[in-house]
């Protein structure tokens, strides 16, 4: 797994690739952590060149989603989440949770 | 049956899915169903890593894959602590974003994403987790 951040003015986008499990999960939510621990609370993740998240993953970005609507607008949004994740996602539960957006820069925009 | 041998670490998850999503493609299941028997083994797998073998190192994980007719069956067998999948409550899915329960969805999901999910602790201290699909 590989995660990149990108800042943008309003929010930040994290690009995630590769997989999510068990063992790539604490790394991922490490990353999120540091956006949070920055103080910025906007956060678009690019799923674009996700191959895989079990619920390791989904456990990262709902703790995130709940520090990040604690704050004034704050809110994690997916964006080109791949077909596989969104079906796992959907049986979690999680589809309520997350918006998702088709491409990245709609995404930053709605912030 | 088709049996490997894993060391229970979480390291060995990549390796774990490679396995059963190769003997369930060789055996006819599609690329959505493939990816939800990785999905189901590598949660099996962690809940076992995470809970049957919390106080240990070098723990074993046995995984035999076998097929009979249309049907797919996995065994993941541990030596370690018994932990029943059936004792976790499944989360409530309607619950609010601050309600929502962080465990228990790896359990939901294993058994959403198969047809069949078994427990059971032998005589001889092993655990025996038994997950079976239908392909098509």
């Amino acid at each position: 797994m590989e995660v990149f951040k990108k800042e943008f003015k309003h929010c930040d986008v994290l690009t995630v690739k590769g997989r999510v499990d068990s063992a790539t999960a604490p790394q991922f939510s490490q990353a999120l952590d540091a956006v949070t621990e920055s103080g910025r609370y906007k956060i678009v993740i690019d799923m674009s060149g996700l191959e895989y998240m079990s619920s390791a993953g989904f456990r990262a970005l709902l703790a995130t989603q709940r520090i990040c609507k604690r704050y004034n607008r704050g809110e994690v949004v997916l964006a080109i989440v791949p077909e596989r994740i969104h079906e796992a996602l959907e049986l979690a539960g999680f589809t309520e949770l997350f918006k998702m957006y088709d491409d990245p820069l709609t995404a930053v925009g709605s912030f | 049956m088709k049996t490997v041998k894993f060391s229970a670490d979480f390291q060995f998850l990549d390796e774990i899915r490679e396995f059963v999503g190769q003997f369930a493609g060789e055996n006819g299941f599609s690329e959505k169903e493939v990816y939800s028997i990785q999905l189901a083994a590598d949660e099996a797998a962690s809940n076992i890593i995470e809970h049957a073998y919390v106080e240990v190192k070098n723990g074993e994980l046995e995984i035999s894959c076998g097929m009979e007719g249309d049907i797919l069956t996995i065994v993941l067998r541990d030596h370690g602590k018994s932990f029943n999948p059936d004792s976790v409550r499944p989360p409530n899915l309607k619950a609010g974003l601050s309600e929502r329960q962080i465990g228990g969805l790896g359990i939901y999901l294993m058994r959403k994403l198969m047809d069949d999910v078994k427990y059971e602790s032998t005589a001889n201290g092993d655990n025996l987790l038994t997950l079976t699909k239908r392909r098509g």
